[in-house]
């Protein structure tokens, strides 16, 4: 489509040269794929067992916070049910992963890893499964987020943390009436209809037996994916409507945003990329119940978002990561852990409201003073036009 | 239809706590505009509270808490409503007010991190305020350990040694962590029950047959039952009580022919004892519930008149319509809000005194029960139309409807789902709630 200008004077339509899209498209990617390798290969050796597993804990919870940052934070809509949609894709993965790997190779083990050339490669065709897996949980998430997002997001803010805060209730009350689990092969050949339909995954005592695919590999490769499509969304006009919601709504709806198609459209890829994290969490050996759903896991999410600023990516990786780690360092201190939370809430709220980052991310810190004119003059202009 | 009743007058009685619990979040929303998700902490407050009080109070005064006089129970809720109105002024001095000019996110935000505050708190174990009564062992004297020895309640009496031990610890501060059983203080009875027949059991040829004072019919399916009070030797009653099974075919029978009873484990525990035979209505109309639904009523009323007929309240409706318009119009802001704070912890803490009286199970103060509970207060603010007292009041004994008659003749497990279910049908057709306005948002 070319465009014509206001006098009818045609535009010459830009079109980025091959180093460009190089540089704007393909490295990035890379980077990304250089950065899960390398948590491959380095976490392991580095951090010890535990500490390897503490790492992946926090890449998961990075994908969780970042992308309800997208909504919390960008939009300036205050979900909080995240973990709701976090379960919704976790039990959807497990079970696609679970009774996959039951149909296929008549077991739930884990699959033998392949090793080429004295190394170990975290890629099976159950790794596979647990991505195909992945990817129908964010859906149905998604597609969840899309139901609940819709009426609740055409009206005032608050609605929305009610209607999403009782979403993720629901989940868990539903998980728990769910079939009991089927545990051998030969069970999952003879189940009836009924029985797949009563979404056989535990109920109140959970879901056992997950192989646990989630290497380091998965969990850094779309934690760095995640994060990288969150700022890209931040860059573009998306971003920056769902940052002008956020500062003023009325303002936003004057400059011609569609008010609830933007916040649906974030709200539901939130909800996505939830269920995604949802996903490896499950396949990360930590327990599958019920409460991964409730409200105090959500708010966990909520802590990291608010903490590491409303609206900054890398702030929400930070904080991601700290709140991660924190608890391991405080286990002796378990009960006042989270009295430590709840006052860092109410202090931040007070003293920095913004949160440690605001709208930057941490390499524009030094840049310009302070963060005036809102959201928009802050962030920093990127794209060509 | 009996069923039917049952449900209703339950629901009734739940929804009265529950409309207390909405009028809290309806009254801060209409000042200040946003959820205030600290209130149903403030209402665990006002339940611990009452716990911790009514242990307290009754073990000073050395009566059973099931027996204790009716200003106990008084007392109790105002030492509830005292100590949750004190921390709800701190939370709105110090986290709320500094705020007030912010964004509403940010303020959300601070109410979850002091709802967060109040619950992990209170689930911290602290020094017990009530112990069960010491317990005396007797030891040799030889094993005492130096505290022990050192104490000045043990006795030494040459070889033994008699060591007082501290009782369990009943109610710790803050809360603990730890579910208790809440005393009911409000007098109970059935209300609609009659009285068939009351003497004193004799035994000998008799044993275990009860003269009627009234004609009875007992009803096929249905199970009756007959209290016995052990008399002492002057006739007073001793307060041992014993509940006896009737044993009689059902049918008719005239006043002065007999009736038998189910032959207690140990029928020599009833011998002597007086008897009364009270007949249970099919729906029984318990006082409890009564005083409960009254008690809510009463409250209600209470702050209907404040709000609408004193100048205070209308300086509260004012600063819901507009608080810049209402401050030039020389009403103390801080004051106002402050007070309408307080007002809601309040009714939070009466509905915390009233509703462990109907489920006497207290759960640790972050158990998830409580928050679900406030959120169902929530929803019925929103549903009744959020901002409107009348509302809140309507939600409240609609959510408990729901709820009940859902839980019953549907699923138990699946209650919660309705009630969120209703929420998202009432944003859909009527976001404003049912008795809401809708108010245009101006630049």
């Amino acid at each position: 489509m070319a465009a014509t200008g206001a006098l009818g004077a045609s535009i010459p339509k830009h079109r980025p040269s091959s180093e460009q899209l190089l540089r704007t498209a393909v490295l990035p990617w890379f980077v990304v794929l250089v950065l899960a390798v390398l948590a491959q290969i380095v976490l392991q050796p580095l951090l010890g067992e535990y500490g390897a597993k503490v790492a992946r804990q926090a890449g998961i919870f990075i994908i969780a916070a970042v992308s309800l940052n997208v909504v919390n934070g960008f939009t300036g809509q205050f979900s909080m049910g995240h973990a709701g949609f976090m379960a919704v894709g976790g039990y959807v993965a497990a079970f696609t992963t679970y009774y996959g790997s039951m149909v296929l190779y008549g077991s739930a083990d884990k699959l033998a890893y392949p090793v080429v050339a004295g190394v170990t490669l975290p890629l099976t065709t159950g790794h596979l499964l647990m991505l195909a897996g992945i990817a129908l949980g964010g859906c149905v998430a998604a597609v969840l987020g899309l139901l609940v997002g819709l009426p609740s997001l055409r009206l005032r803010g608050d609605y929305l943390a009610i209607v999403t805060l009782g979403f993720g209730e629901i989940v868990r009350v539903l998980l728990e009436l769910s079939g009991p689990q089927m545990f051998t092969a030969a069970e999952v050949k003879d189940a009836t209809v009924k029985q797949w339909l009563s979404f056989p995954v535990g109920g109140s005592l959970g879901f056992s037996g997950i192989p646990t695919y989630a290497d380091a590999f998965w969990v850094f490769l779309l934690a760095a994916g995640t994060c990288l499509i969150a700022y890209r969304i931040k860059q573009s006009s998306s971003g920056r409507a769902f940052l002008s919601i956020r500062e003023d709504e009325i303002a936003a709806r004057a400059m011609g945003i569609n008010l609830t198609a933007y916040k649906v459209r974030a709200f539901v890829f939130a909800a996505f990329f939830g269920g995604v994290a949802g996903g490896l969490l499950v396949h990360s050996g930590v327990p599958s119940q019920p409460s991964i759903a409730g409200f105090q896991a959500s708010f966990e999410i909520i802590i990291m978002v608010v903490l590491g600023g409303l609206g900054s990516i890398s702030g929400a990786v930070l904080a991601a990561i700290i709140l991660s780690v924190l608890p391991e360092m405080l286990r002796n201190l378990a009960e006042f852990r989270l009295i430590l939370y709840a006052l860092l809430l109410i202090v931040m709220m007070l003293v920095r409201p913004k949160g440690l980052f605001g709208v930057r991310e941490v390499w524009e810190l030094g840049r310009g003073g302070g963060s005036g004119g809102g959201g928009g003059g802050s962030v920093s202009g990127g794209g060509g036009r | 239809m009996s069923d039917f009743l049952q449900i209703l007058i339950a629901a009734v009685a739940v929804g009265s706590t529950y409309a207390l619990l909405a009028l809290g979040y309806t009254l801060v929303y209409g000042v200040l505009k946003f959820i205030n998700f600290a209130h149903s902490d403030v209402f665990v407050l006002g339940a611990w509270t009452s716990f911790t009080a009514s242990m307290f109070v009754t073990q000073r005064m050395n009566v059973d808490p099931a027996h204790a006089p009716w200003w106990v129970g008084l007392c109790v809720l105002l030492a509830a409503i005292s100590v949750a109105s004190t921390v709800a002024y701190c939370i709105e001095r110090f986290a709320y007010r500094p705020l007030r000019k912010s964004p509403r996110l940010n303020v959300l935000i601070t109410a979850i991190g002091v709802s967060l505050l109040l619950q992990n708190v209170g689930q911290l174990t602290g020094p017990a305020v009530v112990r069960e009564t010491p317990t005396t062992v007797t030891k040799a004297a030889a094993d005492l350990t130096p505290a022990e020895r050192a104490s000045e309640t043990t006795k030494i009496n040459g070889e033994q040694a008699q060591v007082q031990v501290q009782g369990k610890p009943l109610a710790t501060l803050p809360f603990g962590s730890s579910p208790r059983s809440m005393p009911v203080l409000l007098p109970d009875a059935v209300l609609n029950e009659t009285t068939a027949a009351t003497g004193v059991m004799d035994g000998g040829s008799r044993r275990g047959m009860v003269k009627l004072d009234k004609p009875v019919t007992l009803e096929e399916g249905r199970t009756y039952s007959l209290q016995t009070e052990r008399l002492d030797a002057s006739g007073k009653p001793t307060g041992e009580r014993e509940t006896l099974g009737v044993a009689s075919p059902a049918g008719t029978y005239e006043k002065g022919t007999d009736i038998r009873t189910q032959p207690a484990r140990n029928a020599k525990d009833v011998q002597g004892a007086a008897y009364t035979l009270t007949i249970a209505p099919e729906v029984p109309i318990r006082l409890l519930d009564v005083l409960i639904v009254v008690s809510a009523l009463v409250l209600m009323a209470g702050l209907e008149i404040l709000v609408y007929r004193t100048k205070l309240g209308t300086a509260m409706r004012a600063i819901s319509y507009n608080v810049e318009t209402a401050q030039l119009m020389g009403i103390n802001v801080n004051l106002v809000i402050s007070f309408t704070f307080v007002l809601g912890a309040a009714l939070a803490a009466a509905a915390g005194f009233l509703y462990p009286m109907k489920y006497p199970g207290l759960n640790q103060p972050a158990h998830q029960i409580w928050v679900l509970l406030g959120l169902k207060a929530f929803v019925a603010a929103v549903v009744g139309g959020i901002g409107n007292i009348r509302g809140a009041v309507l939600g409240g004994f609609l959510i408990a409807l729901v709820e009940m008659f859902g839980a019953f003749y549907i699923s138990t497990k699946l209650s919660d789902v309705f009630v969120f279910a209703i929420l998202i049908f009432v944003l859909l057709v009527r976001p404003s709630g049912i008795l809401g306005t809708t108010v245009r948002e101006k630049v």
